[in-house]
């Protein structure tokens, strides 16, 4: 009795072992599987960027010209301290700071706006509109940059014809000769091109507003404002928060505007316009790769406050089978 | 908020000024430099906004006149680039979505994270290394020079929109077809490709802006007409004469590198904005 009884024990835990043994070796076989696939991906985007910011680090600390390649100096953190003692850094930061926070600003309002129109518009009007407000989406921004800079432009434009009733602009008028105007039109054509993103990620936010919150608001006899203020806003905060780090990193690191329409004059130089100056445009290696070692570490802590003070959670919110992120 | 059956005439006028205001929104800029690339030489100055006299010079000069080398060179450097580029990131982020939404395997949330990272990465801050590394193994200023770093633009939003593309696939529907005697590899190619290719084909779209874009690795990464894209040769035009400012024929080059863009968007305008906003957005 007792050995048949020990037996089958026995042989349970043999058969769990076995079910474990298959399990863990199915599972192996799955991470195996599941590395193979996505391995090249990975592989491919850490080399492209790990690899050549690790690089840049190194090189930041060396006196480092092309023109002269043999004169390779360790000079460690003396390339940092020229930029941070130079004007010139300080003023392309205060730009493009400057430039992040307005057109970030000011692409929230205008794209929730468009936001509204395209949600509450009719059916038949939903695709016209959405087409259009693609088609900047799809332009390319170095095309951007010039159709607007024609438009200003002393020689070719037609603003000043047009807006001379306006009190301060006239034929004579110079739009990218000072830094006031100059950064105006870089910042407009920036808010054109890139508004229909984040109006894009607010239609998407909108549309998972629970419609019974907005009828039950309705029946309380709230206004309109109360209504985006206390239902719709709260109900898409991660939509929103999304959709602000984004742009506001992809504004910090704005480059092709600036480079067609003024090249730096007027004071409008941004980061990335000086890295690219000084490293690709007078071959100093060492200087130019401290630049962009402060341009990342400047993108890491925008994200870091982000995340750290207005809770961004960037993996459940850009989650599509989460279903959380919208809702905290 | 659904549309109310009957409209007042108010509200009428109310929607057809919006949508008119949006539409100017979107579309005048490109609406100017469309007409500045039909205006002649003389008109460029006289600060109107239509030229006086409509001329295709600006076309000429740039297809078969002596702007032609220049231009079509980049023309065939940015579509010959940007396909391939396009066509490696979406193989590899197929792959590689798959695994993450099908697969349970460590490391899953490792691969999206360093994709976002990625995705926020400052282009000119790889790009002093890239420039330097290049040079010394003879990638500066070929195809492949530009292909290599379009993969960091292309691969992580490609990983993230298939990803949420591919976890809405009822894998299920796999199961059922196994059932039913199919092979796997049957059960995979009748249920599932047909439910991820339209997945498959807006991320292409959506890569394929992102690589037409790209104008900070063009004009850092070449220097000569091998491998020059168009928005970098846009940018270093000096046009006929070094004494004119090649507006007219700039304008030109601008419109032809925007229709096939527009041309995609009007085609696609669903799926890529479903695509863009599951990819980015979706709580």
């Amino acid at each position: 009795m007792t050995t048949t009884a020990d037996d089958s024990r026995r042989a349970r835990r043999r058969a769990t072992d076995q079910r474990r043994a298959v399990r863990s070796d199915r599972s192996r076989a799955e991470a195996r599987l599941g590395w193979l696939l996505a391995g090249p991906a990975f592989v491919i985007m850490l080399a492209v960027t790990a690899y050549p910011i690790a690089q840049a680090v190194f090189d930041s600390m060396f006196a480092f010209r092309l023109t002269a390649p043999d004169e390779r100096d360790f000079v460690f953190l003396s390339n940092y301290t020229t930029i941070f003692t130079d004007g010139v850094f300080w003023s392309a930061l205060g730009v493009t700071v400057l430039v992040t926070i307005v057109t970030v600003a000011v692409e929230l309002v205008l794209g929730f706006a468009l936001a509204l129109v395209m949600h509450r518009a009719l059916k038949r009007l939903r695709g016209l509109l959405r087409t259009a407000i693609l088609v900047p989406y799809g332009i390319i921004t170095v095309v951007s940059a010039f159709a607007w800079y024609y438009m200003f432009d002393i020689n070719s434009g037609f603003v000043n014809s047009w807006f001379g009733w306006v009190p301060g602009i006239g034929a004579e008028l110079d739009w990218f000769a000072d830094f006031g105007t100059a950064i105006t039109v870089i910042m407009a054509s920036e808010i054109w091109k890139t508004t229909p993103f984040i109006a894009l990620l607010l239609l998407a936010g909108l549309a998972q507003v629970p419609e019974e919150l907005l009828e039950a608001s309705r029946v309380d006899g709230a206004t309109w404002w109360q209504q985006m203020r206390r239902v719709v806003i709260p109900n898409m905060k991660a939509a929103i928060m999304v959709a602000v780090l984004f742009r506001a990193l992809d504004a910090f690191r704005i480059f092709d505007n600036v480079f067609i329409m003024t090249g730096g004059d007027a004071d409008t130089e941004v980061l990335s316009l000086l890295a690219y100056r000084t490293s690709i445009g007078r071959l100093e290696i060492g200087l130019g790769s401290a630049i962009s070692v402060v341009l990342f570490l400047c993108v890491l802590l925008i994200c870091f406050i982000a995340i750290k003070f207005f809770k961004v959670d960037l993996a459940s919110g850009t989650d599509a089978s989460g279903g959380k992120g919208g809702k905290k | 908020m659904a549309a109310p059956g009957k409209l007042t005439g108010r509200k009428r006028l109310g929607w057809t000024v919006l949508t008119v205001l949006v539409l100017v929104y979107a579309l005048f800029p490109v609406a100017a430099i469309l007409a500045t690339s039909f205006k002649t030489p003389g008109d460029l100055g006289n600060n109107t906004f239509l030229p006086t006299t409509w001329t295709w010079a600006n076309y000429e000069m740039i297809f078969v006149g002596n702007a032609q080398e220049l231009f079509l060179t980049a023309l065939r450097n940015s579509i010959g680039i940007t396909l391939i580029a396009t066509f490696i990131a979406v193989v590899l982020a197929t792959l590689c979505a798959y695994a993450i939404a099908r697969l349970d395997f460590p490391g899953k949330k490792i691969i999206l994270g360093s994709a976002l990272a990625v995705s926020i990465f400052p282009v000119i801050s790889v790009v002093t290394p890239l420039f330097n590394l290049w040079r010394t193994i003879g990638l500066y200023d070929t195809w492949l020079g530009l292909i290599i770093p379009y993969l960091s633009l292309t691969l992580p939003i490609s990983i993230w929109t298939l990803a949420a593309f591919f976890r809405q696939i009822p894998w299920e529907l796999e199961q059922a077809a196994q059932v039913d005697g199919a092979t796997q590899w049957q059960a995979f190619r009748r249920a599932i490709i047909p439910l991820a290719m339209p997945g498959v084909f807006t991320t292409a779209i959506i890569a394929f802006f992102i690589a037409w874009n790209d104008f900070v690795y063009g004009i850092s990464l070449t220097s000569t007409e091998a491998a020059r894209p168009v928005p970098a040769a846009l940018a270093f035009f000096t046009g006929a004469s070094q004494f004119e400012e090649p507006t007219g024929a700039i304008s030109a080059a601008a419109i032809v590198v925007t229709i096939p863009v527009v041309v995609l968007v009007l085609l696609f305008q669903r799926q890529i904005v479903s695509g863009l906003t599951q990819g980015a957005v979706k709580g």
